[in-house]
């Protein structure tokens, strides 16, 4: 099965709206990480609406295209997007998010359904993308590994350690999407260390490389199909996407504050009537 | 009959490897440039199409057998057992541990008696930071038989396993026709006196020992804990009854092997006696095996004078 398909004005509406959960999710439950995955929101819906082979239905079909979220802080916009594709409710999500006893762990959690992989510890990701996209060679399918970076992720030395891999070894069901938000926890990525120039990095490394407006929905949808257009190559793809941390909220876009803090009652109201307003989205 | 050559317990996991790969298609073995030396290299020139060497790259070689193990593979990662456990600890504790995979970590080159190449080489904390991760199983096989069916159980049994193996050679301790029994211990000799615990190597220095205390009128039972974790609680138990005194004896650092998993155990079942033998708190050094065995107390004769120690301990 594929996954639905959206039109762009409803994914934009769907953008919208998945802001304002995603403060909403956080506020609620005092803690989580809202700047970063308001940077990822139309990444995630263009791989679920646009792109990925899927069945909610079967979470395990064997020919389903794959997603590892590296960055498994992003549980917000992930675990939206999930349920927005049918894996769960989005009433089970919204009232058990990082709450004990609930399997909506505060870090991307293979309980959930639709995660395929656990994450957290920052650097993993795509060494078990890897891994997955070596399955589907001995399996003889053809489905696709995507796995998502966080910018300040890619400082790790075991993405570099994976890159030469996947390009040694020819793995090009492989597609590699770095939200480049250019924020970390602390402060700007490119003042804490530097990542670039990622161009010549990651082509040096053998890598397809793609740069792209993360928050527009053709220039995303271009690169997916330009990423699967080129199987065959024998080269992995990287996709950078241009992003803004806290993207939507005036006052919360490219702080660093915002990594790893959930909204206070005050910023919340004041960020949900910029969304409602649409002035940044 | 003649006495069997000692041989490595990377030997026997090397050759049971090939063997498994024959049986079973979804066995795909990891190397980080090391395969000669860990014996990984008998799988890759068998099966060269389910065999990588990753470089030198210890954590996206467990990054990638998790993934493969997440699909359904039985992945092997191997390298020295230092390398392997510390480098990639993160990777093991979240990529495999965390999610429950079938990934099998084979680690030789454990231990003091890798011997020349001196403390980065020589793993004294493997065993300790393995078993204090939740899903893994540790195991250390006591001979060359025993890595052929430690081998053989970690493949056909679902989830992460840490097995230890050596570069040195093991004396023969067990027979081909042996069966493993996972976490299980075996006596490999009965004694009234005190108990001696042990695993790989410093097992046939306990054997030695114990013979030499038997001249002294003393009788000795020894113990190999081939699965340390879980440990056999039944004949811990056991031997603190019938013995009163037991000696753990392990070629590792002294704070949280196996020696402090048992005192733990005791400390609430049945406080006994206990004396350990193992490396205390120091880097090793360079030199040949056995003499590293003499330098840090695990040969067979400070066996001996700890024993004595413990017993008198037990007379008070």
């Amino acid at each position: 099965m594929v996954g639905q398909k959206v039109d762009i004005s409803v994914l934009k509406d769907m953008a919208r709206e998945f802001r304002e959960k995603i403060l909403l999710m956080t506020y609620y439950a005092g803690s989580g990480h809202p700047g970063g995955s308001m940077s990822l929101v139309e990444i995630m819906l263009s791989l679920y609406f646009y792109k990925l082979r899927y069945d909610p239905r079967n979470p395990l079909w064997e020919d389903r295209d794959r997603v590892v979220i590296s960055k498994g802080h992003a549980t917000p916009v992930v675990y939206l997007t999930l349920a927005k594709a049918g894996f769960f409710s989005e009433d089970d999500l919204m009232k058990g998010f990082r709450r004990f006893g609930s399997v909506f762990q505060g870090h991307v959690y293979t309980g959930v359904s639709g995660i395929e992989f656990n994450t957290g510890s920052l650097g993993q990701g795509l060494s078990a993308g890897i891994g997955m996209a070596l399955a589907a060679r001995y399996k003889k399918k053809d489905f696709d590994v995507y796995v998502i970076l966080g910018d300040g992720e890619v400082q790790e030395g075991s993405v570099w350690e994976a890159a030469m891999f996947a390009s040694h070894h020819k793995i090009d069901n492989l597609c590699a999407i770095i939200d480049y938000n250019k924020v970390q926890e602390n402060g700007f990525v490119n003042e804490i260390l530097s990542i670039e120039p990622l161009k010549d990095r990651w082509e040096s490394f053998g890598w397809n490389y793609i740069e792209i407006d993360g928050h527009k929905f053709e220039q995303v949808f271009d690169a997916l199909d330009a990423f699967t257009s080129s199987k065959g190559g024998g080269r992995p793809t990287v996709i950078v996407a241009n992003t803004i941390k806290g993207k939507g909220v005036s006052f919360m876009e490219f702080k660093h504050t915002y990594h790893g803090r959930a909204p206070t009652k005050e910023e919340l109201e004041k960020a949900l009537a910029e969304i409602k307003g649409g002035n940044t989205v | 009959m003649s006495q069997p050559q000692p041989r490595p317990t990377r030997d026997g996991f090397g050759e049971e490897l090939v063997e498994l790969g024959y049986e079973d298609e979804k066995i795909i073995v990891f190397s980080a440039d090391l395969e000669d030396s860990t014996r990984a290299e008998y799988f890759k020139f068998k099966f060269p199409n389910r065999f990588y060497n990753v470089g030198i790259a210890e954590q996206n070689m467990v990054g990638i057998a998790a993934g493969l193990a997440k699909e359904g593979f039985t992945t092997f990662v191997t390298s020295f057992a230092v390398f392997l456990t510390n480098r990639a600890y993160d990777f093991i504790r979240i990529s495999v541990c965390y999610s429950n995979l079938n990934v099998k970590l084979c680690a030789s080159h454990a231990g003091v008696t890798v011997g020349e190449d001196g403390a980065t080489a020589q793993s004294l904390e493997d065993v300790a930071i393995m078993s204090v991760l939740p899903n893994m199983r540790v195991l250390c096989p006591v001979d060359y038989f025993e890595a052929r069916r430690i081998t053989r159980f970690v493949a056909n049994e679902y989830g992460p396993f840490y097995v230890r193996l050596s570069r040195a050679p093991y004396p023969i301790i067990t027979s081909e026709s042996d069966r493993f029994e996972f976490g299980k211990a075996s006596v490999l000799e009965e004694g009234e006196d005190l108990t001696i615990i042990s695993y790989g190597i410093t097992v046939s220095e306990s054997l030695k020992a114990a013979e030499e205390l038997r001249k002294e009128g003393i009788s000795t039972r020894v113990v190999n804990m081939s699965t340390i974790k879980p440990f056999d609680e039944k004949i811990v138990l056991r031997s603190a009854e019938e013995t009163g005194a037991i000696l753990v004896v392990e070629e590792h650092e002294i704070t949280n092997g196996l020696g402090s998993m048992i005192a733990r155990f005791l400390a609430t079942k049945r406080p006994t006696p206990m004396e350990f033998i193992a490396v205390n708190d120091e880097f090793g050094v360079s030199g040949k095996p056995y003499e590293l065995l003499e330098y840090f107390g695990l040969d067979w004769k400070n066996i001996v004078q700890v024993s004595k120690k413990l017993l008198k301990r037990k007379k008070i």
